[in-house]
């Protein structure tokens, strides 16, 4: 078959859900209303480490239009995103964990009711001592937050050797030791998280909520509530803004789906904005130490990080975030031999998780801040130095992350020449600077969440006699334009508009199974399963129309609506009529695709964080304005260039790039999850400093800097028509550009995030008094750190497995579940 | 205007002009305009991110002017000229607007796109070609996450002086931009 | 969603008939005009009235009269007071006060008087019901300490108006009705350094009008601090005027902090620093260190309180570095994020 030049990929088009967005007709979760609708209300615990002495719901229960009050007996088994962390509770059994965790539910004629209801709950707690930040938890084994974990109130420790770090900074001409904190910080989509549960006319559980991860609330529904999963029904709704906020399955959805059950109506729960701050699953708060060895040519001998992160209450997807900070350090820069170890320790605070980047963007700014001082040290351009040692294409890395193609080198020419770097570095007077960082983000997990060998993203297509096509997907629109990919993909296959196929996405009924909207994994996983599909119909049609024209199925182009033979374009038939002799001659007209990753190189535990069918990579240059008397900080250009591979629809690509350098910035600048330690005498509570929309920081129209951005295009093999990620890697390198570009300024270091001026301005006077000028932690604490596990790398002959692990047997469940996806 | 129905709230039975079009409604006497509009008129396109006037979500047209409906009591409403979003679009043709940000990337989510639809449209109805820092004022009360602001920016300059080219005919409808 | 408690709503069409309303159970009984400031505290029960009184159909206030002095309607909405001619022509300070508040649409909602009558706000106190149940409520509501400082017998909670530190250094005037009659006071006489009785408006009155002087001969100017270019509350801000005489000295200076006490400071030392002196660097710098050293800001708003003290310093200096006549444009796009000519 010939394919004609492109005529939907690669071009600036509507996206197929615009229409539906600018008239207000996307339908959000809490847009849905349905006959006899209840509506459901949380009482969340107002002690941040308790037990529950006693719960009185009998006031409640009797307050009129009051339908029903659950309480954690109602609901007894856990869940939870990873099967190592099964523990959550829809709502808290027997000792609440943090200020905003649910104890009870009600359900009412409607919100004010159940607001009234809620005031009407009588809980006495007992409390215990609370756990505050990760050297809390280290100091204070007990009392234990949960009786899991790797040790007292230590979640998970994690320690990796790929090669004789100790040797290779031996060998090195200098050795940086450098510590940064970087904040926790949440997603704050817009939409507050909202469900609507129903038993559907037979007796089905039905739900729709705002999820990025429909399959696996699924499974997390037929756990906690003992239902056969093909009884549930899970419609995720498009997200009003998701950032991986919205990718854990909630305590909220399990209620209002229990409720509905129980009283055979539908209920709606839609969080305000400060409960919202409550289920976070933000930024990890990470304390880090990187300890790095070069040459004098710049050339990295070997690399050491520690990673301390505060976890919250919760597991979360904390084991997989305590992996990522350390996962990608290699994917960058060549680093020969690289040890990470990495802590993760419950508080009582709101459970951190995946927040655009997922776990990366700490370890990020470490780096990239580090490499800025090394530079400078060695005297050589940060650019300069960048270029030196960026990592070579369809390479294997120490830790055995499989790179495929490498546009970071365009990447740093692109932005230098955009931006006047060469101008402008060191050059610029004081009080202004610019600085450079870069990064590298996964186009997709290699693995899932749970182990299983099934495929991560399934397409079905329905082509019927009307010429229409449906493209079914468990895909979930989250804003960033899932649909309009799979729309595009399917018609580009098939020679038709975008607006003669129909997306049916995230509805576990309907559709195959997608994993979800995380990790950067829908463009190329649901890509290339549309494109298999579409294949397999352009396939079909093809052999119909060749046997009608008596031309080789080979010679026909799909294209402009049409199918013809490329040699007499005038002989062909309508797409329709395609379609209709597909049908006539084998039977109805119905395809699937599907795709799995390769299978990973990395074999030892712990292997499956990082690696990704292939890697994206960004550059970027921020300019500042700092004023040196008060440390006031401005940005007023970003020029940003991303190896994307190619822009299935260059519109949505740049917006994505710039959606990134917002959210960047705010992390850079303002944004903070801060929490209030009050006195002892109110057994030190810890609360959420400001759980509002106006108290943390996002920034407005205003604040937001002029972008320029750059789109490198060199079509990897691994995705879908090319195509790498861009939804999380151009945040990445923001935050420590900023850093850098703050130093070019005024000459102080603020090795922290949030970046702000008060920082600025302690490091300007420690300056002056003579002291370093900088910001920042002053150590890193002593963790007992388990054996690492040995893994000699690629150049030493190793094979991806550890020299020292036990091994267990390869598990070979499809599907079942009960085996951690982070084998760890 | 007040009543009460038995045994439960006070209630509100008034008539309110929302996008040009007089409506009998009863509502309970506490709600905001916000909750009237989607709950007892089933205009959900005005969405809501904070209902205390920290996000410029709910933002409408009453009287003209972009104002926070979350903020804006329901009983405070009668005889005033109300639009939403479902307003925008007249005669099956979008607003100028609405096509410049479904075709430039001005909307990701669609969140908070109403909100910013209805404040861009009374910009231009009060500055017809307004400068892009005056774009930049006239949204600082709508919070974006999604997208930078920046192909909002664009969207907003791209509809400016543009006459609706009304909804594309069924065909090729995405080859706009 | 957040929901409103029940109450029960008055709409007179008069003055007296407000005064009236009012008069009949004053302590339940709250105004309501742009709803901006009320309706957040009401959904998160901050404030929880019988009655609300709403004052949009009370003709008299919604005037702006006079040429030479100006009596500004307390329902006039900021956005007419930022849009009015003589506003901007004649009393800048006000002007940029009013253009920096909140954001567009809450300046087209909100009025000049609810401005002046804003609440004090905290981060112990600006807080849902359940948040501030977990930190056994506060001085200002329900509870018996102020986490601000919890040996403080008085509640810290922070003067945030914009348009009063600039009606201040314009000498403005605010007209209080009741049934009782009414009474005319500085506005600098309308506040109390006291987080909770921060008004010396009794609960029976309603503020009415603001009286502008002729401003002819003054200069004045505002200068707010906050996190970002629109929505924030202040968590400083200087609001100067000056007078001076033909020889470009200091005729008569007014110089006030917001946003670092209960209610805004005047700074009547810094003010009386600059008098008989041309406006040059050594008096700049010896008036905004008076100044500065008056505000003892709180860790209760946004930024650290020892960096907000700092500040202040140097926002004192723009201030009158404006007044003096500096191009002070590409500071206050740094500090506002923006020209203040595209506000309207």
């Amino acid at each position: 078959m010939t394919i004609g030049p492109s005529r939907v990929i690669g071009v600036p088009r509507r996206r197929v859900d615009g229409r539906a967005k600018v008239t207000g007709q996307t339908r959000f979760a809490d847009d849905l209303t349905l006959p006899r609708m209840l509506h459901c209300r949380l009482l969340r615990s107002t002690v941040p480490h308790a037990r529950i002495r006693r719960l009185d719901v009998s006031r409640a229960q009797a307050h009129p239009g009051v339908h029903l009050v659950l309480t954690g007996a109602d609901l007894p088994i856990p869940y939870g995103i990873l099967p190592v962390s099964q523990d959550e509770h829809p709502l808290c059994v027997d000792k609440v964990r943090f200020v905003g965790d649910p104890v009870a539910a009600v359900v009412a004629r409607d919100e004010l009711t159940a607001i009234e209801a809620v005031d009407l709950i009588d809980v006495e707690y007992e409390p215990l001592r609370t756990i505050a930040d990760p050297l809390d938890s280290l100091a204070h084994p007990e009392p234990r937050i949960h009786e899991y974990g790797d040790a007292g109130n230590i979640h998970k420790q994690v320690s990796l050797e790929f090669g004789d770090v100790e040797q290779a900074l031996a060998g090195a001409d200098r050795v940086f030791e450098d510590v940064f904190f970087y904040q926790g910080n949440t997603h704050l989509p817009i939409e507050q998280h909202a469900s609507v549960a129903a038993k559907d006319p037979d007796g089905k559980l039905v739900i729709w909520s705002s999820t990025q991860t429909p399959h696996y609330l699924h499974r997390a529904l037929a756990k906690a509530l003992q239902l056969p999963a093909a009884h549930i029904r899970v419609v995720a709704t498009p997200n009003g803004g998701g950032f991986g906020g919205k990718s854990d399955p909630f305590n909220h959805e399990v209620v209002v789906a229990k409720a509905a059950l129980m009283l055979d109506r539908p209920v709606k729960i839609c969080l305000t904005r400060e409960e919202v701050f409550y289920c976070h699953r933000g930024r990890h708060p990470v304390l880090m130490k990187f300890r790095t060895g070069v040459k004098r040519d710049g050339t990295l001998t070997g690399m050491h990080l520690q990673t301390l992160l505060d976890g919250g209450a919760y597991g979360s997807y904390g084991v997989a975030s305590t992996f990522y900070t350390g996962a990608l350090q290699t994917v960058t820069y060549h680093v020969p031999a690289y040890r990470f170890e990495g802590c993760r320790t419950f508080t009582n605070k709101p459970p951190c998780g995946p927040k655009r980047g997922h776990g990366t963007p700490q370890s990020r700014f470490g780096q990239e801040v580090q490499l800025d001082k090394i530079a400078e040290a060695l005297q050589i351009d940060p650019a300069e130095f960048r270029l030196r040692i960026v990592e070579r294409p369809d390479t294997l890395t120490a830790n055995y992350l499989r790179i495929g193609t490498i546009g970071l080198a365009e990447c740093v020419h692109r932005v230098t020449a955009a931006s006047g770097w060469a101008e402008k570095y060191r050059r610029l007077p004081r009080g202004r600077g610019i600085g450079l960082a870069c990064s590298s983000y996964l186009s997709g997990a290699g693995l899932p969440i749970y182990w299983n060998d099934l495929p991560h993203s399934g397409v079905q297509l329905k082509l019927d006699r009307s010429g229409g096509v449906t493209a079914f997907c468990g895909a979930t629109e989250i804003g960033q334009g899932s649909d309009d990919v799979l729309v595009g993909c399917v018609a580009e296959v098939l020679g038709i508009e975008p607006f003669d196929v129909r997306a049916v996405t995230g509805d576990t009924d309907l559709t195959p199974v997608d994993l979800g909207s995380y990790s950067s994994r829908v463009t190329l996983m649901m890509g290339n399963a549309a494109i298999q599909a579409a294949e397999r119909a352009r396939d079909l049609l093809a052999q119909a129309v060749g046997r009608k024209l008596d031309v080789p199925a080979s010679r026909l182009v799909f294209a402009d609506r049409r199918v013809f033979d490329a040699e007499q374009p005038g002989r062909g038939v309508t797409f329709q009529e395609a379609v209709c002799l597909a049908e006539a001659m084998s039977g109805t007209v119905g395809t699937t695709g599907s795709y799995t990753p390769p299978k990973s190189a990395a074999k030892f535990k712990g292997g499956g964080v990082g690696p990704s069918p292939t890697y994206s990579y960004t550059a970027a240059v921020v300019e500042v304005e700092v004023d040196p008397t008060t440390g006031w900080v401005v940005v007023p250009r970003v020029w940003i260039a991303h190896d994307i591979g190619r822009a299935l629809n260059p519109t949505l690509v740049r917006g994505q790039v710039e959606g990134s350098v917002y959210m960047g910035l705010g992390e850079a600048l303002m944004e903070e999850q801060a929490f209030r330690r009050l006195p002892a005498r109110l057994s030190g509570a810890l609360v959420h400093k400001f759980p509002s929309i106006l108290e943390y920081k996002s920034p407005t129209s205003l604040d937001m800097p002029e972008v320029f951005t750059e789109l490198i295009e060199h079509p990897d093999p691994a995705g879908p028509f090319g195509a790498k990620e861009v939804g999380q890697g151009p945040l990445l390198p923001i935050m420590p550009a900023v850093a850098n570009a703050v130093y070019d300024a005024v000459g102080v270091r603020i090795d922290e995030v949030p970046i702000t001026p008060d920082k600025i301005l302690k490091a300007l006077e420690a300056a002056r008094d003579g002291k370093p000028g900088r910001y920042g932690p002053s150590s890193f604490p002593d963790i007992a750190w388990p054996e690492p596990l040995r893994v000699p790398p690629p150049w030493e002959g190793g094979d991806g497995r550890a020299v020292n692990e036990t091994r267990r047997p390869k598990p070979t469940a499809t599907g079942a579940g009960r085996e951690p996806a982070v084998r760890s | 205007m007040n009543d009460r129905r038995s045994g439960g709230r006070a209630r509100a039975h008034l008539t309110l002009h929302v996008n040009g079009e007089p409506i009998d409604v009863a509502f309970d006497a506490y709600k905001t305009l916000l909750e009237v509009l989607r709950e007892d008129l089933g205009l959900p396109g005005t969405k809501h991110g904070c209902e205390l006037g920290e996000c410029g979500a709910c933002a409408v047209l009453v009287d003209g002017e972009p104002v926070l409906s979350c903020l804006v009591l329901g009983v405070e409403c009668e005889g005033r000229p109300i639009m939403t979003v479902e307003g925008l679009t007249t005669d099956g043709r979008l607003d100028p607007l609405q096509d410049a940000f479904a075709d430039l990337g001005g909307a990701q989510c669609g969140y908070c796109t109403p909100g910013i639809l209805m404040t861009a449209r009374a910009l231009l109805d009060r500055v017809p070609h307004p400068t892009r820092e005056q774009i930049r004022e006239a949204l600082s009360g709508n919070l974006c996450r999604c997208t930078g602001y920046q192909q909002m920016f664009e969207a907003v300059e791209a509809a400016i002086g543009r006459v609706s080219a009304g909804d594309a005919a069924p065909g090729r409808p995405e080859a706009k931009s | 969603m957040m929901r409103l408690p029940e109450f029960t709503y008055h709409a007179p069409r008069t003055l007296a008939e407000a005064a009236a309303r009012l008069a009949a159970a004053p302590g339940d009984t709250l105004l309501l005009a742009g709803g901006t400031d009320l309706l957040p505290n009401m959904k998160r029960r901050q404030q929880v009235p019988k009655a609300i009184v709403g004052l949009r159909h009370v003709a008299e206030l919604q005037q702006i009269r006079g040429t030479g002095a100006l009596q500004i309607g307390a329902g006039v909405t900021l956005t007419r007071v930022v849009r009015d001619p003589a506003v901007r022509a004649h009393y800048p300070g006000l002007w940029q006060a009013a253009a920096q508040i909140a954001t567009p649409h809450l300046r087209n909602m909100g009025t000049i008087g609810g401005n002046l009558c804003l609440d004090t706000r905290c981060t112990y106190y600006d807080q849902g019901h359940e948040w501030r149940k977990a930190i056994d409520f506060c001085l200002k509501k329900d509870g018996q300490v102020c986490w601000v400082a919890p040996s403080s017998p008085r509640c810290l909670a922070v003067s945030s108006t914009d348009t009063a530190p600039a009606l201040l250094a314009l000498g403005a005037k605010v007209r209080l009705v009741s049934t009782a009659g009414e009474r005319v006071i500085d506005v600098a006489d309308l506040y109390r350094n006291d987080g909770i009785a921060y008004l010396t408006r009794r609960p029976d009155e309603i503020l009415t009008d603001v009286l502008l002087p002729d401003a002819a001969g003054w200069r004045s100017t505002y200068w707010k601090l906050r996190r970002r270019g629109s929505f924030d509350f202040p968590v400083l801000s200087v609001a100067a005027a000056v007078r001076l005489d033909a020889g470009g000295r200091v005729a008569e200076a007014r110089l006030v902090l917001g946003a670092v006490a209960s209610q805004p400071l005047t700074a009547a030392r810094a003010a009386g620093a600059l008098q008989g002196r041309p406006l040059d660097d050594d008096a700049i710098a010896e008036a905004a260190d008076l100044a500065a050293a008056l505000a003892k800001p709180m860790d209760n708003t946004d930024f650290t309180l020892v960096w907000r003290k700092r500040a202040s310093r140097e926002f004192v200096a723009y201030a009158l570095r404006e007044l003096r006549g500096d191009d002070m444009r590409n500071v206050r796009l740094q500090v506002a994020r923006q020209s203040l000519d595209h506000v309207a």
